[in-house]
């Protein structure tokens, strides 16, 4: 019995292992991966062992001790270009200047006659500064905050504290609050437009519903590049939209619905429109609508009704389609980018543009990393919402 | 005839429909010309066929559905107009239309909460209200794990707690097997009876409405066949199609001989010519049928008013036997008799008389 | 169970051992697809088939420097030579991902034309981010400063949306040399400077982000000029008949390069395709599909000139321009994107 049992525990295990390795595979490694990469700092450690040794103990303030110079000198002289290269990369995202000053310093170094410790300060008087050797520090590994801090445009400073990476910084806090508006915007907009349909699409008989149905499809199946590049022939300045406006003499100046936040959402909201359209006509078709008859023959209003019948038993739907709307739109990246302003790109742009375009990969990490975090937290904010309301996933 | 007429004012009515039509389109008449009083405090039990008109007359007392012509009056008060939240009438479904999203006790006094009654009395009522319909105790549940019969006594407490003057019920019973439907037939009984509200009940089943009503109207084709109590309606059917729909029953066609008296006399296809008493407009010459219950032809070998047959069969179902029996002219009559009447029965392929008790027969036409 | 297990796990290594047999394997040589291989393909490739019998592989890629580093991480992974940008070329060869080239091996520095050869690499095509306009509505070829003058030519412009390129343009509109670009760039006062004359046609710009959308601007005359690469204006002009116009002063100049990979196993062959794709011969015909800068020298005499006059290579073409300074962006990528993503966003 027991035997037989646990075969058929060994049998289902195996029927869902191929998922799960799949899952494993496409998904939780390659995701840690990349997360691994906000806290990971290897460079430094890589390039200058000894140095990084005494970088951790030393406390930040004023300036290393004199062991700390002499690491450096030695690693210097033995690191080779490659090392160098990452590290100075790594060190530019502080300042530019670090390859210049590494780069000299070890020829300055190669050149001194053997035997001789020159004084690096001597070499080059940044040597002397105690912003050189935070840098330095920050960068120490092998894994650290750097990443995340600047991903919300702060820096850890070893005698001040943590404060902003640049005076005044708050280009990455602005751009996930951006981000946080357009998607919730959106989310707004599609639930505003989709509710009125919905509703009425789930008091139609199965063949009106699905016609009408396969028109708010059929754009579901086109390309998004397609739908967006069509947005563009629509909204621009001598487009469909102004042209037509401006015959009609309504307006004589074309309006400006391209490349600002109104062409975004505009194209966002029609894009996302079906990721709304179908939890909440699910949740609408699966509301007994004697429900609301019930409502009025023991007395309530249609208003009444609707918020403390109809309404309570619709917001599964809302949420999901909400929810879903939302986290879909916070990882847009092709519609921003074509229909919006450089005031409107969000968070997965400059993701996309760490990742390829600069390589930047410890500040691309952190930024989904963060993106990751809120996009949890809300999931969770509604679960708990919707248990409370009783009618949430049992 | 002794029932009532359809439409008598000497009764106190609450409801009355006036001359009331329902269509949907041109050709299909859902209602047609129906005038109906609903006395103070009866249960009233609309009876009919699916199709036959009698939930769109609920619908259209609850207001969810409106008469193309006629009126439809509430205590004299014109409401055929009346949203239905405004009507101040307790429904029941038959889908039973609790709110899944509330417990049980907020599903009782959601009506309160409506008509912004404070809540310590709601929690009163709505304690009293479970009780009625023994579900003390089972508040804090939701709808959605209760059993269909503990669901639809939810429905009829928030129906209920309220104290509207009438209540309306949509075959409330047809999704509750057999067991459970007898015994909360009896329960909605007593709780009318407790109560003295008006319930007007919709029901296909004619056990249902035979068991629990004051009165019974039968519904056939959008009109009121017959509105009759029970008894009456059972062993006093006035159409054909009444005598039908409620229980078991022999119809034999011939023609009338005679009639005056209140009795007549009607030719069967065998020449064989029976008494019974005459329904409404029957004379002599006219197609009719004779409408026996099987119950009613108890006494085998008599003389009077008699019938020869050839028996067919006997089925025994433990409290009556059925006996059926062949009649010259290929008709089938059936008879339902106690166990111990059927000691002398010939075997079967035996001719015998039946004896049909002229006042248990009715010729309609 | 377990015996089934054996097997696969069997079957398994069997198809490694059998990937790994194939090290003596023919060179293969990785680009980008589309026409722009097809070109390559049609003038080197098969042609050195031909002549030397060595038989060639072809594969495509996206780019990105991610892709050689994981390609060379765990030993030979089947590429030799691949078509790199000029970035990725910086970045691999300052890792050391790829070989250092000896030039002489490859026909000498001067078989080149300026700017095509690299320590780790040798020009594969070259390409320029250059000054479109629309005919129509600007009536004398303009300069970057009249990109930047509002008044003399109204109306909006685009640019790329990132700093690269655009902080060159600034201060190229501002009066500074060529040969100054970066020199002052490299300094906080040129940045400044960059960001300062941007700010002056600020309210007018409209950004693009892919390689089509400069012409659709001008096409549908949102913009009255743009940068765009050189070969989108050229097929606007002849396969369109946009009337556009390209301005080829002062643009800036970029290459991809052929690189070999350090794990290549089949070095000297690839010295010998590199060889014969830097003749003159093979690199005349690249021009056909479409117009990819050839990096020979003495192949632009070869070109036909209605193709020549199209190419960045073409004498009176490439006589005023600059190269994309790749290590300074390198350096400096991260902190002037974040410093355009401010600007740009206010």
């Amino acid at each position: 019995m027991l035997k037989g049992q646990r075969g058929g525990m060994l049998r289902s295990y195996a029927l869902i292992a191929p998922m799960f390795v799949f899952l494993l595979a496409t998904f939780l490694w390659p995701v840690s991966m990349i997360l691994w990469r906000s806290v990971s700092d290897p460079e430094l450690r890589a390039a200058l062992p000894a140095t990084a040794v005494e970088l951790s103990s030393w406390s930040g303030q004023g300036l290393p001790p004199a062991s700390a110079y002499a690491a450096l000198a030695s690693d210097l002289v033995k690191v080779d270009g490659a090392s160098l290269a990452s590290l100075s990369r790594r060190l530019s995202y502080e300042n530019p200047g670090f390859r210049a000053l590494l780069q000299s310093t070890k020829r300055k170094l190669e050149a001194a006659p053997a035997g001789t410790t020159p004084d690096l300060v001597a070499l080059d008087p940044q040597w002397g500064a105690n912003q050189t050797w935070q840098a330095m520090k920050r960068a120490a590994g092998p894994v650290g905050v750097f990443h995340i801090l600047s991903a919300l445009d702060l820096r850890q400073n070893y005698e001040t504290g943590i404060g902003p990476s640049r005076p005044g910084a708050a280009l990455y806090r602005s751009i996930i609050l951006r981000t946080f508006a357009i998607a919730s915007t959106t989310a707004i907009l599609a639930l505003v437009l989709a509710f009125p349909l919905c509703a009425f699409l789930a008091r139609q008989s199965d063949r009106v519903r699905n016609l009408l149905l396969l028109m708010v499809l059929l754009p579901f199946w086109t390309s998004i590049l397609v739908r967006t590049t069509a947005w563009l022939a629509l909204l621009q300045d001598r487009g469909v939209i102004n042209t037509l406006l401006m015959d009609m003499g309504l307006i004589d100046q074309p309006m400006k619905l391209l490349y600002n936040r109104i062409g975004v959402i505009t194209a966002l909201v029609h894009v996302m429109l079906p990721f709304m359209i179908f939890p909440l006509l699910a949740a609408m078709r699966s509301i007994d609508p004697r429900l609301f008859r019930a409502a009025l023959s023991l007395g309530a209003t249609p208003f009444y009704a609707f918020r403390r019948v109809y309404l309570p038993q619709v917001m599964p739907g809302v949420m999901a389609g909400a929810l879903m709307v939302f986290v879909v739109t916070l990882g847009f990246y092709v519609t921003p980018m074509l229909v919006g302003g450089p005031g409107d790109q969000m968070i997965s742009y400059y993701i996309a543009l760490y990742t390829t375009g600069t390589l930047n990969w410890g500040l691309a990490s952190s930024l989904g990393l963060i993106l990751l975090v809120i996009t949890l937290s809300l999931y969770a904010i509604q679960n708990a919402l919707l248990r409370r309301s009783g009618v949430g996933l049992r | 005839m002794t029932d009532r007429p359809i439409v008598d004012p000497a009764v106190p009515s609450i409801v009355s429909f006036r001359a009331v039509t329902k269509r949907y389109d041109a050709k299909s008449i859902v209602v047609d010309d129906l005038s109906l009083d609903i006395v103070k405090g009866e249960f009233l039990t609309l009876l009919g066929p699916s199709g036959s008109g009698k939930t769109t007359t609920l619908m259209m007392l609850a207001g969810f559905e409106w008469p193309n012509s006629g009126r439809i009056f509430m205590d004299g008060q014109d409401i055929t107009d009346l949203p239905p939240h405004k009507r101040d009438m307790g429904v029941v479904f038959q889908s039973y239309a609790l709110f899944p999203h509330m417990s049980v006790a907020d599903n009782v006094a959601f009506p309160l909460a409506v008509r912004g009654i404070a809540a310590a009395e709601a929690r009163r009522r709505v304690g009293e209200a479970l009780e009625l319909v023994h579900l003390t105790g089972f508040g804090d549940r939701r709808p959605g794990q209760l059993s269909g019969g503990q669901q639809q006594r939810v429905a009829l407490a928030r129906s209920l707690v309220y104290r509207p003057r009438i209540v309306l019920m949509d075959e409330p019973l047809g999704a509750l097997d057999k067991a459970l439907r007898e015994q909360m037939q009896i329960e909605i009984k007593q709780i009318h009876r407790q109560l003295g509200v008006t319930f007007v009940y919709v029901t296909h089943d004619q056990d249902e409405a035979l068991t629990m009503s004051d009165r019974v109207a039968v519904f056939h084709e959008g009109r009121i066949q017959q509105i009759s109590p029970p008894v009456e309606i059972y062993n006093r059917p006035r159409t054909r199609f009444v005598a039908n729909f409620l229980g078991e029953t022999n119809m034999l066609p011939g023609t009338v001989v005679s009639a005056g008296d209140g009795f007549a006399r009607i030719r069967l296809g065998n020449d064989a010519v029976l008494r019974g008493r005459a329904g409404d407009g029957i004379a002599a010459g006219q197609e009719a049928v004779l409408v026996v219950r099987p119950e009613a032809i108890s006494e085998i070998h008599a003389e009077a008013n008699t019938i020869e047959g050839t028996l067919l069969d006997q089925l025994f179902h433990g409290d009556h036997v059925r006996v059926r029996i062949a009649i010259s002219g290929g008709q089938t009559v059936q008879l339902k008799l106690r166990p111990q009447a059927c000691a002398g029965l010939p075997p079967a392929g035996q001719t015998l008389r039946l004896s049909i008790p002229a006042e248990e027969a009715l010729i309609l036409a | 169970m377990l015996k089934r297990t054996k097997l696969l796990a069997a079957s398994l290594l069997a198809c490694t051992v059998c990937l790994a047999s194939a090290s003596a394997r023919d060179l293969v040589i990785v680009s980008n697809g589309g026409t722009f291989q097809e070109a390559q393909s049609n003038a080197i490739f098969k042609p050195f088939t031909a002549k030397t019998g060595i038989k060639v592989v072809e594969d495509t890629w996206d780019n990105g420097i991610g892709v050689i580093r994981t390609k060379v991480e765990g030993g030979d992974s089947g590429w030799d030579i691949v078509n790199a940008e000029s970035e990725e070329l910086e970045i691999a060869c300052q890792e050391g991902l790829i070989l250092p080239l000896d030039i002489d091996k490859l026909g000498g520095k001067d078989n080149y034309v300026p700017g095509a050869v690299h320590k780790c690499g040798i020009g594969a095509a070259i390409y320029n981010h250059v000054l479109a306009y629309d005919k129509t509505r600007v009536s004398a070829v303009p300069t970057w400063a009249d990109f930047f003058d509002l008044k003399k030519y109204p109306g909006k412009r685009a640019l790329r949306a990132s700093p690269k390129t655009n902080l060159e343009f600034a201060l190229i509109a501002d009066g500074v040399p060529l040969a100054d670009v970066y020199k002052v760039l490299s300094t906080p006062e040129g940045v400044d400077r960059a960001f300062a004359k941007l700010d002056t046609i600020k309210s007018s710009l409209v950004f693009w982000t892919a390689g089509g959308q400069p012409m659709q601007l001008l096409a549908s005359g949102e913009v009255v000029m743009t940068s765009s690469f050189n070969g989108r204006v050229t097929n606007a002009i002849n396969k369109e008949h946009k009337p556009f116009g390209i301005v080829w002063d002062k643009s800036l100049q970029t290459a991809d390069s052929w690189v070999i990979l350090k794990t290549s196993p089949n070095v000297d062959k690839a010295y010998e395709l590199l060889k014969f794709a830097g003749e003159a011969e093979p690199q005349s015909h690249l021009p056909d599909v479409q117009p990819i800068g050839i990096t020979s020298a003495k192949a632009v005499g070869m070109i036909k000139p209605e193709l020549l006059a199209d190419l960045p290579t073409a004498p009176d073409n490439n006589k005023d321009v600059l190269q994309i300074n790749d290590a300074f962006w390198i350096d400096n990528i991260d902190t002037l994107t974040a410093r355009w993503a401010e600007w740009s966003a206010q």
